[in-house]
C-alpha cells in the first residue's frame, strides 16, 4: 500500500474500510448527518460511469457523492 | 380536554412517510401550499380511538434539523413556532426498519426539543424476510417513545399507531443527549441568558439561521453578545455541531447494537442485481432510454380513446345548450365561450393523468436515483447536476413542481442553471397545443411499427430537452458564480410502487391542475366570448345588412349566407380589432389574427390556447363540432390556404416549444431565486429565441 494518503476515493468496488479522523471544514454536515464520521464503516459498492460518483454503504446508508467530496475522506485501516 | 389535536409526520425521505399518511387520513386530506412560499403542504384529519379528532400534517421530508433547503425550514419552522396554532401535540417519526440508524437521528433532534414523540417504524413486513429482529421494549425505554410497527404497504400495525397518538400525553419528554458535554460554558450561558426555554431549542435557534441559496452560514448570533454569553465563530460552531452529530450517533449505536440485529446472510442481493444492470455503463443508459420511449408513446397512444369520447361529450354539450336555453347572452355565453373553453381542457386529462402516473411509478420505485446516479457525469459538463434529471423529467408534467424540485441540489450554481432551463421541458400545458397541431399537419402513418405521429412528439419532447441542455451550457459559460461544488444524493432501495399512493398523487396532481388551469381558461373564455361577440362600429352592428348587400348578385345559400355574416362580425368585434392590430408582427410567423389571438391569451398560460381558440371559432357557428374539424376546416383570410397548414402548423409547435408562457412559473423562479432578474431573463431571451426560429422555419418552409 501507498504511504500516502489512502481515502474512500481509492476504494476498489466492493471493499470496505473504516473512516479515520477528517477536518470539519472540508466534510459538509449533511454528509456527516447521513452517517459518515470517523470511525463509521464505509464500503465502495460501484463507481458511476465515467467514474464521477461513488455508490457508497456507510453503516447502512445508501447514497452516491462525487469523487472529490470523497477523496477528502482518509481511511484510517483498509479492509 | 381538546377535541382536536395536531399531529405532525416528519420523517427522512424514501421511508413510506407518505404512505403512512394516506393510510391515516385516507380521503381524508388536501394538498396545499404554505402561506406565501410554495412548499406543498398536506393535510388530512382522521378519529382516534378515544374519540379525539387528530390533524395530520405531513411536513416535507428532512434527514435533520439543521437547515439546508427550503424543505427543511418548514420543518423546523413548523417545530420552533411554540406558540402557533399548528404547533404539534405529538410528532409522529416514520422510520425505515432497514435504515433506523440514519432514522433516529432525526427522531434525537425532535425528542430534544421536549415534544412528545411516537415512533412508527414502517416497512415491518420485511422484517423476517431481512433477518431483522428488534427489541421493542428496550427501544421504549432508552428513546422515552411508544413504538408502533407498521406496515403502510399491507396496512397492518395503523390501529396501534393510532393508539399511540391518542395516548399521546403518557409519552416522557426527556433529551436523549446532553448538549452541555459539547462545550459546558457556552451552553451553560446560553441557558442563563433564556431560563425559560429548552436548550436544543435556542441551539438551533441559533444556528438555523442560515442561506440556502448561497450555502454560506450567514453571521449567525450577533445579539448574542448583547445578552452575555460566549460568541463562537462560524468554525467553532460546526465543531460543535459535529461534536452534536457524533454524540448523537453514539447513543444510537449503543442502542442499536443491544437491541437491534440484522442476520447479514439473509437475502439482500435483489438491490445489488439490480443496480448491477441499471447503473451499468452501456445497459443502463438503454434502459433509461427504453423507459422514456415507452412512456411517450404510451402517453400518446393510450389516452386517445378517453380523449376522443370527452371531446365529442363538449361539443354534444354545446349543442344541447344551444338548442335547449333560449337564445339570448346567456346561451351564447354557455354555449360558445363557456362550454367550449372548458372542454379545451377537460379534454387533455387522460394524458396529464397518464403522465403524472409515470413520473410517480419512477420516483416511488427507486429508480429516478438510479437515473440521477448515471446522469451525473453528463449533466456535469452541461453545468447542470445528476439531480437535475428531476427537475428536467417532472418538469414534463409540470415546471412548477419542477423547479421546487430543483431544492435539493446543493450547488447554487447547478440549482440556478437548472431552475433557469427547466421550463424548456416540454410540460402537460404544452401537450394540448402539440396535440392538436400533430393531429392538424402531421400525417397518420406508422414508420418502423411506430406512430408518426407518436413519433413527431418524442422529437418535440427531445427539442425541449436538447435545448434545456444546451441554453444550460450556455449558462454555464456566463455566469460567473463561484459556489462549492457539492454532492449527495441517498440511493434508496428498489420498492414496488404502491398502488394507492400513485393513485392519490395522480388524482391529487390532474386536479390541481384542471382546478388551476379551469379558473383561467374560465375567465378568459368568458372575456374571449363577449370581445368576439361584440364590436365598437356599426360594421359589427350591422353586419347582416352589410353583407347582404354585397353578396346580393351571388347565389349564396342560407347557410354561406350565415357564415359569411358570422365572420364579417368575427372580424369587426373587439377581438378582430385587436387581433389585425398585432397582424403585421406574427404574419411573418405564418399565423392568421385568430391565432395571434390565442397567442395573445396564452401568455398567461400555454394550455388556453386551444380553449381560446375553440371558443373564437365557435362563435357564430352553429354545427356541432369538434375542436379538431373546426381547426381543420378554417381558412386564412388573407393567403386563401388552410389556416393550419404543415409550415404554419411546424411554426407553431416550435413557438411553443421555446416561448415562456407560464405566468406560474416566473412567479415560482422568482421565489425560488429571490429575485425578479431571473424569471424577466427567462421571459424574453425564451420569446425571443421562440419567434426567431419559428421565423427562419416558416419562412424555409413556406
Amino acid at each position: 500500500m501507498k504511504m500516502n494518503k489512502y481515502t474512500i476515493a481509492q476504494l476498489k468496488r466492493g471493499e470496505k474500510g473504516i473512516i479515520g479522523d477528517f477536518s470539519t471544514d472540508v466534510v459538509p454536515v449533511k454528509l456527516q448527518e447521513m452517517g459518515c464520521l470517523p470511525g463509521s464503516e464505509v464500503q465502495l459498492i460501484q463507481f458511476s460511469p465515467f467514474n464521477d460518483l461513488l455508490y457508497l454503504n456507510i453503516s447502512g446508508s445508501f447514497f452516491a457523492i462525487r469523487k472529490e467530496t470523497a477523496s477528502l475522506i482518509e481511511i484510517a485501516n483498509a479492509g | 380536554m381538546p377535541e382536536q389535536i395536531n399531529v405532525a409526520l416528519i420523517g427522512n425521505p424514501n421511508t413510506g412517510k407518505t404512505s403512512v399518511f394516506n393510510q391515516l387520513t385516507g380521503l381524508n386530506h388536501k394538498v396545499g401550499n404554505y402561506p406565501g412560499i410554495t412548499v406543498e403542504k398536506k393535510e388530512g384529519s382522521c378519529k382516534l380511538p378515544n374519540g379525539l379528532k387528530a390533524r395530520i400534517t405531513d411536513l416535507p421530508g428532512t434527514y435533520s434539523l439543521n437547515v439546508t433547503s427550503a424543505d427543511e425550514q418548514v420543518v423546523v419552522e413548523h417545530l420552533l413556532e411554540k406558540n402557533s396554532e399548528n404547533f404539534p401535540d405529538v410528532v409522529v417519526i416514520v422510520a425505515d426498519v432497514e435504515n433506523l440508524k440514519r432514522n433516529l437521528f432525526l427522531f434525537t433532534q425532535i425528542k430534544d426539543l421536549k415534544i412528545p414523540v411516537v415512533l412508527a417504524v414502517n416497512m415491518s413486513d420485511v422484517m423476517v424476510r431481512k433477518g431483522i429482529t428488534l427489541d421493542i421494549e428496550l427501544f421504549e425505554k432508552q428513546l422515552g417513545t411508544k413504538i408502533a410497527l407498521v406496515s403502510a404497504r399491507k396496512g397492518t400495525g395503523i390501529d396501534h399507531l393510532k393508539k399511540c397518538i391518542a395516548d399521546y400525553r403518557e409519552l416522557p419528554v426527556n433529551s436523549t443527549i446532553g448538549l452541555k458535554e459539547i462545550d459546558s460554558e457556552y451552553f451553560t450561558e446560553l441557558q442563563k441568558a433564556f431560563p425559560r426555554e429548552e436548550l436544543y431549542r435556542l441551539w438551533l435557534k441559533h444556528t438555523q439561521n442560515f442561506d440556502y441559496t448561497n450555502h454560506k452560514n450567514v453571521a449567525v448570533q450577533n445579539a448574542s453578545a448583547k445578552n452575555g454569553f460566549p460568541v463562537r465563530s462560524e468554525n467553532e460552531l460546526k465543531r460543535m455541531q459535529q461534536k452534536e452529530t457524533i454524540q448523537r450517533y453514539m447513543f444510537i449505536n449503543k442502542l442499536l447494537d443491544k437491541g437491534y440485529k440484522r442476520d447479514i446472510s439473509a437475502a439482500k442481493d435483489f438491490r445489488s442485481r439490480l443496480d448491477r444492470v441499471l447503473l451499468h455503463r452501456v445497459w443502463g443508459y438503454v434502459i433509461f432510454f427504453l423507459i422514456m420511449l415507452v412512456v411517450f408513446q404510451s402517453i400518446y397512444s393510450w389516452s386517445s380513446y378517453p380523449m376522443d369520447f370527452i371531446d365529442g361529450l363538449f361539443a354534444s354539450l354545446g349543442e344541447w345548450t344551444r338548442n335547449t336555453l333560449p337564445p339570448g347572452a346567456l346561451n351564447g355565453l354557455l354555449s360558445e365561450g363557456i362550454i367550449p373553453g372548458i372542454g379545451g381542457i377537460m379534454i387533455f386529462i387522460p394524458q396529464i393523468a397518464f403522465l403524472f402516473l409515470f413520473i410517480s411509478i419512477l420516483e416511488e420505485s427507486g429508480y429516478m436515483s438510479r437515473v440521477v446516479f448515471i446522469m451525473d457525469r453528463f449533466m456535469r459538463r452541461f453545468g447542470l447536476n445528476g439531480k437535475s434529471v428531476v427537475p428536467l423529467i417532472s418538469g414534463t408534467a409540470c415546471a412548477i413542481p419542477a423547479v421546487m424540485s430543483a431544492r435539493n441540489i446543493e450547488n447554487w450554481k447547478e440549482r440556478l442553471i437548472t431552475i433557469l432551463v427547466t421550463p424548456f421541458t416540454t410540460c402537460s400545458a404544452r401537450l394540448p397545443v402539440y396535440l392538436i397541431i400533430i393531429a392538424l399537419v402531421i400525417p397518420e402513418k406508422t414508420i418502423l411499427g411506430l406512430n408518426l405521429q407518436g413519433l413527431t412528439l418524442m422529437f418535440l419532447y427531445a427539442l425541449g430537452f436538447v435545448m434545456a441542455i444546451f441554453s444550460a451550457w450556455v449558462l454555464n459559460k456566463i455566469l460567473k458564480i463561484k459556489s462549492r461544488s457539492f454532492f449527495i444524493a441517498e440511493m434508496p432501495g428498489y420498492k414496488l410502487p404502491l398502488l394507492r399512493n400513485v393513485a392519490y398523487t395522480v388524482v391529487d396532481k390532474t386536479k390541481d391542475f384542471v382546478v388551476n388551469a379551469g379558473k383561467i381558461i374560465l375567465a378568459i373564455s368568458i372575456v374571449l366570448w363577449f370581445l368576439a361577440s361584440h364590436g365598437p362600429s356599426a360594421e359589427f352592428k350591422n353586419a347582416e345588412e352589410i353583407v347582404h348587400a354585397q353578396t346580393e348578385n351571388e347565389q349564396l345559400t342560407g347557410e354561406e349566407l350565415n357564415t359569411a355574416v358570422a365572420s364579417h362580425k368575427l372580424r369587426h368585434s373587439y377581438i378582430g380589432i385587436l387581433g389585425h392590430a398585432i397582424e403585421p408582427v406574427i404574419r411573418p410567423l405564418g399565423y392568421d389574427w385568430k391565432i395571434g389571438i390565442a397567442l395573445l391569451t396564452s401568455f398567461a398560460a400555454r394550455e388556453v390556447f386551444v380553449g381560446s381558440l375553440a371558443t373564437i371559432y365557435s362563435v357564430g357557428n352553429d354545427d356541432e363540432e369538434t375542436i379538431k374539424n373546426r381547426l381543420a376546416g378554417e381558412i386564412n383570410e388573407s393567403t386563401g390556404e388552410k389556416a393550419f397548414n404543415f409550415p404554419t402548423g411546424i411554426s407553431l409547435l416550435l413557438f411553443y416549444a421555446f416561448a415562456m408562457q407560464c405566468m406560474s412559473t416566473l412567479a415560482v423562479v422568482k421565489r425560488e431565486t429571490m429575485s425578479w432578474k431571473w424569471p424577466l431573463i427567462q421571459l424574453f431571451t425564451m420569446t425571443g429565441f421562440a419567434y426567431i426560429v419559428s421565423l427562419v422555419a416558416y419562412q424555409l418552409l413556406k
